[in-house]
C-alpha cells in the first residue's frame, strides 16, 4: 500500500514538474532579465499596499491616462483601493463622459458617475493611432496578466529608458528601452522626478512612481487577489484536516483486511 | 428477465416501491456497493474516480459561466472580464473551470499511464480501453474549443493554426477549413459554433464515460499484479473499501486543485491570452496549452505539413490499436523486466516531447523532437510487438491473495491460468 502511495506521489511530482514549466516559447536571441522588485502583493499571503495603490491611481490619472485606457474598470471600483465613496464620486465627476441619445436624439456629455467605466482618452483605435505617431497605446486593465513578468515587467519598462548603445539604429519617433522586446518602443519615457505631487507627501521619484503605478495595475488586473488568497488559505487548511480525517477513516475501514 | 416487479431486497417501503418498478437502488448496490473489486489496488486506481469528479466540476462550472459569457467576437473578451469582476464569485468559477481543464489532463495522463504500466488495455479489456481513448480524444477537442472562447490572442491564433491543419489534406483540405470556420477566416461564425460545440461535447463525453464504466463492470478492474481474481478471497466489496480509498485520493486532488486556483491561477496559461484577439497581429510564438505540447512537438517534428498532421493524428490513433500491438500476455510491467524500463523511458520521453513542444521549432529543438517522436512510435510499433515474443517474464503469483495472505486462499480448480506459457 505504501509503495502505491509513493508511486502516486512520484507521478504527481513529475506532473507538477512538467506543469511548473508551462514553457512559453522562448524568443530566440538574447534573454532579457527583469529586475525583481519587492511588491507588497507578492507571495502566498501578500496584500496590496493601499497607500501605494492610491498613489498609483494618481500616476495613472495624471500621466498614463492621457494615452492609455482602462476600459474594464469603473469609478465605483476605486472604493476597493481604500477611497471613500465620496472621493470616488468626486473623481468620477471630474470627467465628462459621452452619453445619449437624449429625448431629442442627440448625444451629449455629462459629468461621470460611479457606475461609469474609466473614460477612454480616445474614442477609437484610429484616433489613438493618429495621435500617437501610428502606435496604439494598449488598454491597461489586464496588462499585468498580459505580459510575461507582470508587475516586474511594468516597473522595468517604466524605468528602463536609456540612450541606445553605439551602432543601434533607432527608428523615427522611437525610443530605446532596455526591457522592451526588440528595444524600440513608441512610448517615450514619461516619468520624471516630481512629475506628480503625491497627496500623502511621498517623494515622487521615478522609482516610487513606477512601483506605485505597477501596484495599481496589478490590482486592476486582479482585483479579487486578496479575497482569493484569504479563501485559499481557509480552503487548503480545511482540506488538509479533511485529508487527515479521510486517511484515518480509510485506515480504520481497512484495518481488518490484510493487504 | 422475467416480466413483472423486480424482486427487491430493500426494506424501506419507499425505496422498495421504487426499486420494484425501477431497480436503480439494486443497480447502485450491485455496481458500487458489493461490486467485487481486486483487493490489491494501489493509489493509481484513484484516477478513474478523480476523472469522473473532474468532469462533473467542469460541467457544473461551465453551465454557470455560460450564463454570463457572450459568444461574439466584439464582446467575448469583455464578457469574460465582466465574469472576473462583476459576477458574484465569477473569478472563482472561471479559475476553477480554467485550471480544471489542466487538472483534468493531469488526471487523465496519470490514468492512461496506469493503464499502460499495468496492461489494463489487454484482453479482455480492449473495448474498455478504446472507449477510454475516445474520451481522451473528445477531451482534447473540448479543451481546444474552450480555449478559443475568451477570444484572446492565443485563442484566435491557436484556432487559426489548428483549423488550418486540415488544409494539409489534398483537394478537400481547403473546403474542410472553410466549412469549419463558417467563412474565409476565423471569425464570428467560428466563435459561435465553437461555443455551441464546447457546450455539447462534455455531454457526449459523459455518455462515453457511461459506456466506459459499463464495460468496466463487465470485465472487472485490472489490478497491479495484472492477474485475474480467482475467487472471493481475491476481492473486496467496492464499498466501503474503495469508497474510503478513493476519498483519500479525492481530497489530495482537491488540495492540488485548490492550490492552483487560489494561488497561481494563471501559471499554466499564456499571458498573450489576456490580450484581446487581433487578426492583424501575430504573436511571436503561437503555443498551445501545456497538455497539447507533446502532440504539437510531434506535428512540428516533420518538415512536411501533411506528414506532420498525419503523424500527430497517428500518435493518438496508435493508442486505439494498442491492445493488438502488445503481444505479451503478461499484463503488469512488474513481471516484465525489460518492457518495464522501456515503458518508463517512454514516460520520460513524453515529458521531453512536452518540453520540446514549447520551444521554438528550430535548431536543436527540432532534432530532439524528432528523436522523441521516433521513440514515441517505436515503443508501440516495434518494442511491444517484438518484445512480447522475446522477453522472459518473471514468475507470476498464483493469485492476488497469495502474496498477501502467505499461502493464499484456496485456488479454485480450473481457474488457475497459465500466463507463463508464452515466454
Amino acid at each position: 500500500m505504501m509503495r502505491g502511495f509513493r508511486n502516486l506521489l512520484g507521478a504527481l511530482a513529475l506532473g507538477a514538474a512538467a506543469a511548473l514549466n508551462p514553457a512559453p516559447a522562448r524568443a530566440a536571441g538574447e534573454a532579457i532579465v527583469l529586475p525583481d522588485v519587492r511588491f507588497s502583493f507578492e507571495g502566498l499571503f501578500g496584500t496590496f499596499d493601499r497607500g501605494s495603490l492610491q498613489r498609483g491611481l494618481q500616476v495613472y490619472k495624471e500621466v498614463c491616462s492621457s494615452c492609455h485606457a482602462m476600459q474594464q474598470l469603473a469609478y465605483r471600483n476605486l472604493v476597493e483601493i481604500g477611497l471613500s465613496e465620496e472621493q470616488a464620486r468626486r473623481i468620477a465627476a471630474d470627467f465628462q463622459v459621452p452619453d445619449g441619445p437624449n429625448d431629442q436624439g442627440e448625444m451629449f456629455e455629462r459629468a461621470g458617475r460611479l457606475a461609469d467605466r474609466f473614460r477612454r482618452p480616445f474614442p477609437n483605435e484610429q484616433a489613438a493611432r493618429a495621435a500617437n505617431n501610428g502606435a496604439y497605446p494598449p488598454d491597461l486593465s489586464v496588462i499585468v496578466k498580459a505580459r510575461a513578468g507582470g508587475a516586474d515587467y511594468l516597473y522595468a519598462l517604466l524605468t528602463g529608458y536609456q540612450d541606445p548603445p553605439a551602432g543601434f539604429s533607432l527608428g523615427e519617433g522611437m525610443y530605446y528601452n532596455a526591457y522592451y522586446n526588440g528595444h524600440q518602443i513608441a512610448m517615450p519615457s514619461v516619468l520624471n522626478e516630481d512629475q506628480v505631487e503625491f497627496a500623502d507627501k511621498t517623494k515622487a521619484t521615478v522609482d516610487q512612481m513606477a512601483r506605485d503605478v505597477a501596484t495599481f495595475m496589478a490590482w486592476a488586473a486582479e482585483p479579487e487577489l486578496e479575497q482569493r488568497r484569504q479563501m485559499g488559505v481557509r480552503i487548503i487548511l480545511f482540506l488538509t484536516i479533511l485529508a487527515g480525517l479521510t486517511y484515518a477513516v480509510k485506515r480504520k475501514v481497512w484495518a481488518d483486511v490484510k493487504h | 428477465m422475467a416480466i413483472g416487479l423486480h424482486d427487491s431486497t430493500f426494506k424501506n417501503p419507499v425505496i422498495r416501491w421504487v426499486d420494484q418498478r425501477l431497480p436503480v437502488f439494486t443497480m447502485i448496490q450491485k455496481e458500487y456497493g458489493s461490486f467485487p473489486t481486486p483487493r490489491n489496488f494501489n493509489y493509481f486506481w484513484n484516477f478513474g474516480a478523480l476523472a469522473m469528479v473532474n468532469l462533473m466540476i467542469m460541467i457544473a462550472t461551465g453551465i454557470f459561466l455560460s450564463m454570463h459569457y457572450t459568444a461574439h467576437t466584439g464582446m467575448a473578451f469583455d464578457s469574460v472580464e465582466r465574469i472576473m469582476r462583476d459576477v458574484n464569485y465569477g473569478w472563482l468559477l472561471r479559475y476553477v473551470h480554467m485550471n480544471g481543464a489542466s487538472m483534468f489532463f493531469i488526471v487523465i495522463y496519470i490514468h492512461i499511464w496506469r493503464g499502460l504500466y499495468y496492461g489494463s488495455y489487454k484482453a479482455p479489456r480492449e473495448l474498455l480501453w478504446i472507449l477510454g481513448v475516445t474520451i481522451f480524444l473528445l477531451m482534447m477537442a473540448t479543451a481546444f474549443l474552450g480555449y478559443v472562447l475568451p477570444w484572446g490572442q492565443m485563442s484566435f491564433w491557436g484556432a487559426t493554426v489548428i483549423t488550418n491543419l486540415f488544409s494539409a489534406f489534398p483537394i478537400v483540405g481547403e473546403h474542410i477549413v472553410t466549412w469549419l470556420w463558417g467563412g474565409f477566416s476565423v471569425d464570428n461564425p467560428t466563435l459561435s459554433r465553437f461555443f455551441s460545440l464546447h457546450y455539447l461535447l462534455p455531454f457526449v463525453i459523459a455518455g462515453v464515460v457511461f459506456l466506459h464504466v459499463a464495460a468496466l463492470h463487465i470485465t472487472g478492474s485490472n489490478n497491479p499484479l495484472g492477474i485475474d481474481p480467482k475467487g472471493p478471497q481475491d476481492t473486496l466489496p467496492f464499498h466501503p473499501y474503495y469508497t474510503a480509498k478513493d476519498s483519500v485520493g479525492l481530497v489530495v486532488y482537491f488540495i492540488v486543485f485548490a492550490f492552483l486556483v487560489f494561488f497561481m491561477p494563471n501559471y499554466l496559461g499564456h499571458p498573450d491570452n489576456y490580450i484581446p484577439a487581433n487578426p492583424l497581429v501575430t504573436p511571436a510564438h503561437i503555443v498551445p496549452e501545456w497538455y497539447f505540447l507533446p502532440f504539437y512537438a510531434v506535428l512540428r517534428a516533420v518538415p512536411d505539413k501533411l506528414g506532420g498532421v498525419l503523424l500527430m493524428f497517428g500518435s493518438i490513433a496508435v493508442l486505439f490499436i494498442l491492445p493488438w500491438l502488445d503481444t505479451s500476455s503478461v499484463r503488469s510491467m512488474r513481471f516484465r523486466p525489460v518492457a518495464k524500463w522501456l515503458l518508463l523511458l517512454w514516460g520520460v520521453n513524453f515529458f521531453v516531447l512536452m518540453w520540446a513542444g514549447g520551444m521554438p521549432a528550430e535548431g536543436i529543438y527540432v532534432t530532439i523532437s524528432r528523436i522523441a517522436t521516433a521513440y514515441y512510435f517505436c515503443y508501440f510499433l516495434v518494442v511491444l510487438p517484438v518484445l512480447g515474443r522475446l522477453e522472459r517474464p518473471l514468475r507470476l503469483p498464483e493469485s492476488i491473495s497469495m502474496p498477501v495472505l502467505r499461502g493464499g486462499g484456496p485456488i479454485l480448480a480450473g481457474a488457475a491460468a497459465k500466463p507463463m506459457e508464452k515466454a
